[in-house]
């Protein structure tokens, strides 16, 4: 099953809700599409909501990093909710985990973007 | 000595998910022992990397693997054929992959073979370095090794061969 995106405005932070496969091919140009856009929108707070995320590969990690360091260098911030075991597992052993900024709470997490 | 058994043999789950699109599919089994080798050629598409991932997780299950560790086997087959499709063969219609699916009584061997420049594996960054960390990619190799007991490279007259074992102790049921 390829990715799917939803898109909704929390208190001027924008969540994109995903779920499916992030992987080559898949989700991972998606979720390049949608970043660019939102930027491009001047939505510069996104929030990945990935409860819904049950597979990603290495294409997909290398997206999610990709996304947080184009975010970054136009000053915004990107932050990821609701990792299920496995993506958490992955960025534990790509040692990314500390990179991101990661919640289970929606609502600390919309609260956490800077105002 | 090796002898050929017909596709139409196979279990259909196992060859369900190579059915459609693919160029040729082989089987050979070892005739004295309980060993068997399932080949498969591919096209260099993105078609045949999810085969070969779906192959990879039915391989696993047959093998006895939990449920556990099989997503993670499925993950690193479909990294090294994302390697050959996509790095080896640079998706170039002319160019094929193999995959072959051996499950022995300790292990299950997987060999994912391009028709690439070739691959050498000391020449790839840590994707842990702090300087390497941030980069958009790079990880597939090393996902590889961290969910494989052992991945070894094999320089072919054209391209490479990745070897992907996974040891089957304690889990021995399926055979």
């Amino acid at each position: 099953m390829s990715m799917k995106v939803s898109t909704r405005q929390v208190d001027g932070v924008t969540i994109l809700d995903l779920s499916g496969r992030i992987t080559l091919g898949e989700g991972s140009v998606t979720i390049r599409d949608a970043v660019r856009d939102l930027l491009a929108k001047g939505q510069k707070k996104i929030l990945l909501n990935l409860g819904d995320v049950n597979y990603i590969d290495s294409s997909g990690i290398g997206e999610l990093v990709s996304a947080f360091t184009t975010v970054k260098n136009a000053g915004g911030e990107l932050k990821l909710l609701n990792l299920t075991k496995k993506v958490q597992d992955l960025l534990q052993i790509t040692k990314l985990y500390t990179v991101f900024d990661i919640s289970n709470d929606e609502a600390s997490a919309i609260s956490s973007f800077t105002q | 000595m090796t002898i050929g058994i017909r596709a139409s043999t196979l279990p259909s789950s196992l060859l369900s998910a190579m059915d459609d699109g693919h160029r040729s599919t082989t089987r050979t089994a070892l005739a004295d022992s309980t060993t068997s080798r399932v080949s498969y050629t591919l096209d260099s598409t993105l078609d045949s990397v999810n085969k070969v991932e779906q192959t990879a997780e039915q391989y696993a299950q047959r093998a006895g693997f939990d449920e556990e560790t099989i997503p993670y086997i499925a993950m690193a087959v479909r990294e090294a054929a994302v390697n050959a499709v996509l790095h080896g063969n640079a998706y170039d219609p002319n160019k094929h992959i193999t995959a072959s699916f051996e499950t022995t009584s300790d292990d299950l061997v997987i060999r994912i073979t391009d028709q690439g420049p070739g691959l050498d594996p000391s020449t790839l960054p840590d994707p842990l370095a702090p300087e390497n960390i941030l980069r958009g990619s790079g990880r597939g190799i090393f996902l590889i090794r961290a969910f494989m007991d052992e991945v070894n490279f094999r320089q072919l007259q054209a391209g490479t061969e990745l070897t992907l074992i996974k040891h089957r102790t304690p889990a021995k049921t399926g055979t």
